[in-house]
């Protein structure tokens, strides 16, 4: 019938209104900021440096567990060069001991990262993740928008927070490394253990 | 007592012109009565914007503003307060004086129309034997207020848009006059005051209203289509259109000039609104003859603000038109529909038996509505829609 | 001869001077507006209610409008370059003068010849609506196939312009 169209349309925008005071799902706003959604998981704002703490909870020994070591690919890899490294001069042992270069200077400028998370993506020491933390705004629009080491620095536990599945699977892969390496030391321990022995007993043998 | 506060208002225009001499008397109860209009229905624009954001909010699954007062209720007054501190640009090759006097002459072209409504028992400003002339007199003079606007503003967008709000306006005009008319015909006076007295009879307790009639019921209708036309309200406000012409013909209007234009369009929403009510909904008469205690001005205002919910809804329902769908649509089936109307009132008033003339009449006006929705939807050829694709 | 007579007199004869005097054809067309509405005044002054909102509703609301479109469409807003007085000014003068005088010795003849002051008749719609359908139905009749021959008119014009465009 004719007309039907514009009865129908009106009974939808009436039971919207009538229902907007009753169901959440006719009334889908978010009064910020004093109601705040949770970010989903897959979010992502703008970077920030994993550190593992050696302690849970001692936030001190940030710069000890920063998984940084200043290899510049994410510096390179940026497409607006958002990314300032300054290489430090000496080394420190890394999570599997090896001596190590990290950043003496790691400024990320957040006016000008696009959050592309083409730095994420190319870290082989999964140091760099992105974070969902959005309320950055500050009245000093050159030196308050560029992040330094310090502030960018990050416990792991935090990245457990706010990326679970994802920081699992960090975790899963820096563990396998880890014991793979340690299989091999252990390897090479008892290669040079066998062969400790075996040179003790050659000369043994030459002795008597 | 009922009949007391019925009257409250009247008797207290009395009392205030009673302080002055009696020759005076009677020009003071027209000033204070003109005073107590242009004061209420002002009020009555900020709480209709409030409940205009709010009821649109509301059916856009949004909550509308509600950070001003408690619920957003001081929003009118800081929307008030800024458009009166707003810079007043002027272009600079305008013609000062009609951009000036625009928007004046839209808002006392607006206010004039209230002189004849009867807004509730005795409470007329003006008892006018040609009532309903000198409301649409008055409407037509809005019409050069818009024109003024648009054309003074030298700005080619402003210009297109008041061209297409004053062709819009008078096609509309047109319908609006002859869908009253029907009223006319059936009340037999052009004065609001005897219309509403004529509705203001019960039969079982049901009032006389004439919407409640066929003739009447097509009639509210098609001057509710109208009514919404002339006020430039969606789906009609191609002219204001903020997507398409910017805003139109009050584009070069900034600070209370702007103002002065909203609120000439919120009264002259009430004034119309007023008059579909008068004409069609029984103006100040209670709707069961058991609740004629309450009195009638409430039930004016009352009437009155459900035709401003129903003119909400409507915006919150429908896109909008486009210039030809709009003119089509006035000239091609409205206005055959409005005619047929008054023939149909008149078989109404002239056929004896009393359930009969129902079944007539309805029967013309559905087979005439339908065939005139399918000759023009045919024309159109609208069905599912079909895609071509790029080889 | 009241005050107010006299102040509706001087909003007329203001819109007409100023609708001839002024150099922007649009305030001119303005002008002529508030002339109008000076008329419907003077009717509304007579106490003929229907004649003064109908010159309201049909001069200020479609006239009006209409000239206004007319000067819109045809570039008469623009200033006139040569200046608005023509070169012909004597004749037209002395043309006005003379249409002006029989105009005033019609009225004042007229009006010398009327019993004196009578009461003025209330007019109601109602007796204006019975005269239209009883006395005058055939003025009425050919008034309305009037109109309809100029819509038609109108229509048929607009058509071939599209046409002649195409």
């Amino acid at each position: 019938m004719l007309g039907e169209g514009i009865l129908k349309g009106m009974a939808e925008t009436a039971r919207n209104f009538f229902g907007s005071y009753f169901s959440a799902d006719r009334m889908t706003t978010v009064e910020y900021p004093e109601q705040r959604i949770a970010p989903f998981e897959a979010a992502r704002v703008f970077p920030f440096l994993v550190y593992d703490a050696k302690n849970p909870g001692d936030a001190a020994d940030w710069e000890a567990g920063l998984r940084c070591v200043a290899c510049q690919i994410c510096e390179k890899e940026c497409p607006p060069k958002c990314i300032y490294i300054e290489k430090s001069t000496g080394k420190k042992p890394d999570a599997l001991g090896k001596p190590q270069f990290y950043p003496a200077r790691f400024d990320i400028d957040i006016s000008v990262c696009m959050s592309c998370q083409i730095c994420v993506e190319v870290c082989p020491f999964e140091a760099i993740k992105m974070d969902t933390e959005f309320e950055l705004s500050t009245d000093d629009r050159f030196g308050g928008l560029l992040l330094d080491r310090k502030q960018l620095a990050k416990s792991n536990e935090y990245y457990h927070q706010i990326h679970l599945t994802e920081a699992n699977g960090v975790d899963a892969r820096l563990a396998a490394e880890k014991a793979k390496a340690e299989a091999k030391t252990k390897a090479a321990a008892g290669a040079a253990a066998a062969k400790a022995t075996s040179i003790a007993a050659a000369a043994a043998g030459e002795g008597a | 007592m009922i009949q007391n506060l019925d009257q409250i208002l009247v008797l207290l225009q009395h009392w205030l012109a009673s302080f002055l001499p009696a020759a005076w008397q009677g020009a003071a109860r027209a000033f204070i009565s003109a005073a107590a209009i242009v004061c209420v229905f002002p009020a009555l624009f900020a709480v209709a914007v409030w409940l205009e954001r709010k009821g649109l909010g509301r059916m856009q699954n949004r909550l509308g503003p509600n950070r001003v007062g408690p619920y957003g209720l001081l929003q009118p007054i800081a929307d008030g307060i800024k458009s009166l501190t707003k810079e007043d640009i002027v272009p600079l090759s305008a013609d000062r004086a009609v951009h000036f006097l625009a928007p004046v002459l839209l808002v006392v072209a607006a206010f004039m129309g209230f002189a004849v409504l009867p807004m509730g028992r005795n409470m007329v400003l003006v008892d006018l034997d040609a009532g309903l002339l000198f409301y649409y007199a008055m409407g037509a003079s809005s019409e050069l207020a818009v024109f003024m606007a648009g054309w003074s503003s030298r700005n080619k967008y402003s210009l297109l848009g008041a061209m297409r709000a004053v062709a819009q306006m008078i096609s509309y005009e047109v319908v609006l006059l002859l869908s009253s008319v029907v009223v006319v015909m059936m009340a037999g006076s052009l004065s609001l005051t005897k219309i509403v007295e004529s509705q203001n009879q019960y039969t079982w307790g049901f009032p006389h209203w004439y919407i409640f009639t066929p003739w009447g019921l097509a009639g509210f209708i098609m001057y509710a289509i109208a009514a919404t036309a002339e006020t430039n309200r969606s789906p009609f406000d191609l002219p204001e259109g903020e997507s398409e012409l910017v805003a139109g013909y009050h584009t070069e209007y900034s600070g209370f000039k702007f103002a002065l234009f909203f609120l000439g369009e919120y009264v002259a929403m009430f004034s119309i609104s007023g008059l579909g009510t008068t004409l069609f909904l029984g103006g100040w008469s209670a709707p069961f003859s058991f609740l004629t205690w309450i009195p009638s001005w409430i039930w004016f205002f009352s009437k009155l603000m459900l035709s401003i919910f129903v003119f909400i809804w409507m915006r919150g329902t429908l896109p909008r038109l486009r210039q030809d769908q709009l003119m089509n649509f006035a000239w091609k089936f409205v206005l055959p529909m409005c005619l047929l109307n008054l023939m149909v009132a008149a078989v109404w008033r002239f056929m004896d038996n009393y359930w009969l003339r129902w079944v007539v009449c309805s029967a013309i006006l559905l087979l005439a509505y339908e065939g005139l929705g399918m000759a023009e939807l045919r024309k159109k050829n609208i069905g599912p829609r079909s895609y071509r694709y790029v080889e | 001869m009241s005050l107010v007579f006299y102040l509706i007199t001087a909003l007329t004869v203001a819109g007409g001077l100023a609708s001839m005097l002024l150099k922007n054809t649009v305030h001119c067309a303005l002008a002529v507006t508030v002339a109008f509405a000076g008329l419907a005044f003077f009717f509304l002054n007579l106490d003929a209610q229907f004649a003064g909102f109908a010159q309201i509703l049909v001069y200020i609301g479609a006239v009006a409008i209409l000239v206004v479109f007319a000067i819109l469409l045809t570039k008469g807003s623009e200033t006139p370059k040569d200046g608005v007085f023509s070169r012909t000014w004597l004749s037209g003068l002395a043309i006005a003068a003379a249409v002006f005088a029989m105009l005033g010795w019609a009225i004042l003849h007229t009006a010398s010849m009327l019993p004196g002051a009578t009461p003025v008749p209330t007019v109601t719609v109602r007796q204006i609506g019975q005269a239209l359908i009883g006395r005058y139905v055939l003025p009425l009749e050919i008034v309305a196939v009037l109109l309809t021959v100029a819509l038609i008119g109108a229509v048929i014009v607009a058509m071939h312009e599209k046409e002649g465009t195409k």
